[in-house]
C-alpha cells in the first residue's frame, strides 16, 4: 500500500523538476539567439509549467491543510524543493542550455514511460500527457545536440564544455533513495537506477551524432537536491521567483 | 501606433500619377487586393516596408517590458498566461516580417535597421514597467490601443499584411481581456495591489494615447497613406476610440483615469480629454526615452549572443546538403 507522505515527496520531485526547469527557460523569453528558437523554448517552458501545476496540484491535495499549486510554488524555502541540482544550474550560453535540457529530456521520457503505467491512476494519467510533450523535447533537444555540436569550431567547442561542466550533475537523475523505492515497491513509481543504461546508450549515440566526447560515466557526480540539500543557484532563483506572494501575504493575484 | 509616423516618401516629377500609378490608385479604389506579385508604385512598397517592419519591430521589442516580469508572475497561472503572451507576441513579430518580406526585403536586413536606429518601433516600449499591474495595464490598454488600430487594417490593401492582421488581431484581443481580468484581481483584492493598479494607470495612461501618433495636423504622411488604405482611421480618430472605449472600464475597475480635464460631451458625444504632452512622445521617438537604450542594447546583445548559435545551424545544414550531393553523385 502506498503511504501518503512517500506519495507527497515523491510528486514534489516530479513537480519541481518541471518548475525549476521551465522557470529557468522562462528567463531566455524574448532574449533568445532567434526569433523561432525563441518560441520553440518557451513552448518546451509552458509545457514543463503545465506539467508542474498538474504534479503540484495533486501533491497539494494529498498535503491538504489548504496547499494548492502555488502554496507550494511559492512558500516553501528551497532546502524543500526535490528538484535535481542539474535543472537549477543557470542557463550559460545557449549551449548549457541545451545540454541541460538534452540530459534531463532523455531522463524523463524515459521516467514518464514508467510513471505511465503507475499503479496510481492520477500519476498514469498526468505521465500519459506529459510523455507526449517530452517526446517533442526530446526529439528537438537531441536535433540541436547534433546539429550544434556538428556545426563550427567554436559550436563544437561550446558544446563541448557544456557536456562536461553539466555532466556531474547527470549522475542524481539515476540516484535511488529510500523515496524512490517506496515508490517502487508500491507500484506508483519506479527505481531510477534502472534507466541508467538505456539513458547512456541514447545520449552516447547522440553525442557520438554531435561529434561531441561523452564523460566518463564513472565520474564524481554530485547530488543532493532530491533530498533538499541545493547549489546556491537555487535560493536565488526562488527570491526572484517568490518576490510578489512573499511581500504580499495573503493576497490573490 | 505601433507603427508611428510612417514616412510615405515624397512624390517627384510634380503631382502628376504616371498611367501605371492611375491603375494601381483605380484598383485600391475599388477595393482590390495588392497582392506581392503585382506592380505597385515604389513609394507604396517602400512605405509598407516601413510600416510592416516597425509593426514587427514593436512586436519584437514589445516582448521585452512585459517579458520583465515572467519570472516574477505571483501565481503559476498568471505566468503561464503571460509567457504565453509573450510568446504570441514573438509569433506576431515573425509573421510580421515574413508579410514584409514579401515586398522584397530580408529579415535580417530589418533587424539590422532596428539595431541601428535607422527603423523605428512604437514609442510605448519604451516604458518601464515597474511592477506586476504594468503587466495587466500594458494587456489593457497597450494591446487594447493596437486592436483599435489593427482592426481596420484587417481590410488595408496589401493582401499579406491584411491576413497578417486578422491573425494577430484574434490574439490581441485575448490578450487585452487577459490584462483586464489581470487588474480586476487586483482591484478587488488588497488597498495595496489596488494602490499598484491606479500607479500603473498613472504611468501608461498618457503614453497609450501618445501611441496613435501625433495629431492629425502635424500628420504630414496620413492623406497618402488613407489614399492606398494602409491607414484607414487618422490618428485623432483612433485616440477618441480609445478614449471613449477605455473610460467606462476604468470606471468599472473603480480607477481613475489621470486627467482633470477628462469629461463627457454631450454634444460630440464624445469624451473631451486633457492636453498631451508632445514634446515628451517626440523625445521618446528620437532615442530620449526613459528605456529607448535599454531595449536596443537587450535586443542587440540577444542577437550577438545568438550569432554562433544561427552559423552553427548553417555549418551543419551545409555540411547535411554537401554529404547527400556527395551520395547522390
Amino acid at each position: 500500500m502506498s503511504n501518503k507522505n512517500d506519495t507527497y515527496a515523491y510528486l514534489l520531485r516530479l513537480g519541481d523538476n518541471a518548475l525549476v526547469l521551465s522557470q529557468r527557460l522562462g528567463e531566455w523569453c524574448g532574449k533568445g539567439p532567434a526569433l523561432e528558437e525563441d518560441m520553440a523554448l518557451t513552448n518546451v517552458a509552458l509545457d514543463l509549467l503545465g506539467q508542474a501545476r498538474l504534479w503540484l496540484s495533486y501533491a497539494a491535495e494529498l498535503a491538504g491543510d489548504g496547499a494548492d499549486e502555488d502554496s507550494l510554488a511559492y512558500l516553501r524555502d528551497a532546502d524543500q524543493f526535490r528538484n535535481v541540482l542539474l535543472l537549477e544550474q543557470p542557463n550559460g550560453n545557449y549551449a548549457d542550455t541545451v545540454v541541460r535540457q538534452f540530459f534531463f529530456d532523455a531522463w524523463h521520457a524515459l521516467a514518464l514511460q514508467q510513471l505511465r503505467v503507475s499503479q496510481d491512476p492520477r500519476i498514469a494519467e498526468i505521465a500519459d500527457k506529459a510523455l507526449k510533450e517530452v517526446n517533442y523535447h526530446l526529439r528537438r533537444s537531441s536535433d540541436l545536440v547534433v546539429r550544434l555540436g556538428d556545426g563550427t569550431e567554436i559550436s563544437r567547442n561550446r558544446m563541448q564544455a557544456a557536456v562536461d561542466h553539466l555532466w556531474p550533475y547527470s549522475g542524481e537523475m539515476f540516484d535511488a533513495d529510500g523515496v524512490d523505492l517506496a515508490a517502487a515497491a508500491a507500484g506508483y513509481g519506479f527505481d531510477p537506477s534502472g534507466l541508467r543504461t538505456e539513458w547512456l546508450a541514447y545520449v552516447r549515440e547522440v553525442l557520438e551524432e554531435g561529434t561531441l566526447k561523452l564523460p566518463s560515466p564513472e565520474a564524481w557526480m554530485q547530488k543532493g537536491g532530491k533530498q533538499g540539500r541545493h547549489t546556491e543557484h537555487l535560493s536565488r532563483m526562488l527570491s526572484e521567483m517568490q518576490i510578489l506572494q512573499r511581500s504580499h501575504p495573503g493576497a490573490t493575484w | 501606433m505601433y507603427a508611428q509616423m510612417v514616412d510615405t516618401g515624397t512624390r517627384v516629377a510634380g503631382n502628376e500619377l504616371d498611367a501605371a500609378e492611375v491603375r494601381f490608385q483605380k484598383r485600391i479604389d475599388d477595393g482590390i487586393r495588392v497582392e506581392p506579385q503585382d506592380w505597385m508604385p515604389d513609394r507604396y512598397r517602400k512605405t509598407l516596408i516601413r510600416q510592416i517592419s516597425q509593426h514587427a519591430h514593436s512586436e519584437i521589442v514589445g516582448q521585452l517590458p512585459e517579458g520583465n516580469w515572467i519570472t516574477r508572475a505571483p501565481s503559476l497561472k498568471r505566468k503561464a498566461i503571460l509567457l504565453a503572451k509573450v510568446q504570441d507576441e514573438a509569433g506576431h513579430g515573425l509573421y510580421l516580417y515574413s508579410a514584409a518580406e514579401t515586398l522584397g526585403i530580408s529579415r535580417d536586413q530589418m533587424v539590422d535597421d532596428l539595431h541601428s536606429g535607422k527603423a523605428k518601433y512604437s514609442s510605448i516600449f519604451n516604458y518601464p514597467t515597474l511592477t506586476w499591474a504594468d503587466v495587466g495595464a500594458i494587456g489593457w490598454l497597450v494591446d487594447g490601443s493596437a486592436i483599435m488600430n489593427q482592426i481596420p487594417l484587417c481590410r488595408c490593401s496589401y493582401g499579406p499584411y491584411s491576413r497578417a492582421m486578422i491573425r494577430v488581431c484574434k490574439e490581441e484581443a485575448f490578450h487585452m481581456r487577459q490584462g483586464y481580468d489581470m487588474l480586476m484581481s487586483l482591484c478587488r483584492g488588497t488597498p495595496e495591489q489596488k494602490q499598484m493598479a491606479q500607479d500603473a494607470l498613472n504611468r501608461w495612461w498618457w503614453p497609450s494615447l501618445m501611441m496613435f501618433g501625433p495629431p492629425d495636423a502635424d500628420s504630414v504622411h496620413s492623406e497618402q497613406s488613407k489614399q492606398w488604405k494602409i491607414k484607414l482611421f487618422t490618428n485623432d480618430e483612433l485616440r477618441q476610440k480609445m478614449v471613449d472605449q477605455t473610460v467606462p472600464q476604468a470606471e468599472y475597475l473603480g480607477l481613475t483615469i489621470p486627467d482633470a480635464d477628462l469629461k463627457w460631451n454631450a454634444e460630440r458625444g464624445h469624451y473631451d480629454y486633457g492636453a498631451i504632452d508632445w514634446e515628451e512622445f517626440y523625445n521618446v521617438v528620437k532615442g530620449n526615452g526613459p528605456c529607448n537604450r535599454e531595449r536596443i542594447a537587450t535586443r542587440k546583445k540577444a542577437w550577438d549572443d545568438g550569432e554562433w548559435f544561427r552559423e552553427a545551424l548553417v555549418a551543419h545544414a551545409d555540411k547535411k546538403s554537401k554529404s547527400k550531393l556527395q551520395a547522390a553523385a
